[in-house]
């Protein structure tokens, strides 16, 4: 499944959801229901700029895994996962949990249709020797 | 005396319902900012707050964005 049919499903099973932006750790976006590309983009900055901004409230460097933003017009969600996360607009007084695990499975989904990223190994001295005694 | 006593409890009951609904109509127009962090832990900051304020505004302009 990929990130254009993580979000279409995300928007069928929850009636909620308005909008909802997939991005990457830089703030690419990688799957939007949204029609308008810079709007997408703006909401995947913003997004950065929420998880980054909420970070610096707290002074023991904890990281912020998920919040809410919540006005009188609707709320915004913002979920991160190991490579990005995802943002939603909501209308107002939103289903909270129901919203937060509906975006958790699209993630989980987005990120099952990824291939996954070769690690990058350091080649040492050990490592050679390791890989010539596996040889032998 | 019965009919002060109903007009009474009936004014009561009013009274109490109609602080009830403010109260609920009150709490949903209120803004808020609830941020969750990686231990589990969990912050909520409340419209007038200084950190509310600070991302607030940009929530809000990113739900003008998703609805133009």
């Amino acid at each position: 499944m990929d990130a254009v049919q993580a979000l279409a499903d995300l928007t069928e099973i929850s009636s909620q959801i308005e909008a909802a932006v997939l991005f990457a750790e830089d703030g690419t976006v990688e799957g939007s229901t949204l029609a308008d590309e810079s709007a997408a983009a703006e909401l995947a900055r913003g997004a950065l700029e929420l998880l980054e901004g909420a970070a610096g409230f707290r002074s023991d460097g904890g990281t912020v895994t998920q919040l809410e933003a919540s006005t009188p017009e609707g709320s915004v969600f913002v979920v991160r996962s190991d490579s990005g996360g995802i943002v939603a607009v909501t209308a107002p007084q939103p289903t909270v949990g129901l919203v937060f695990y509906d975006l958790k499975s699209a993630l989980r989904s987005a990120a099952e249709a990824e291939p996954a990223k070769p690690k990058s190994r350091r080649r040492t001295a050990a490592n050679a020797e390791e890989g010539n005694g596996d040889a032998a | 005396m019965r009919r002060k006593l109903l007009a009474l409890a009936g004014f009561a009951t009013g009274a109490f319902a109609g602080t009830f609904l403010y109260r609920r109509a009150a709490g949903a127009r209120r803004e808020r900012l609830d941020v969750y962090f990686d231990d589990g832990s969990m912050v909520s900051f409340a419209e007038g707050s200084p950190e509310a304020e600070r991302l607030l505004p940009l929530a809000r302009r990113l739900l003008a964005t998703a609805r133009r």
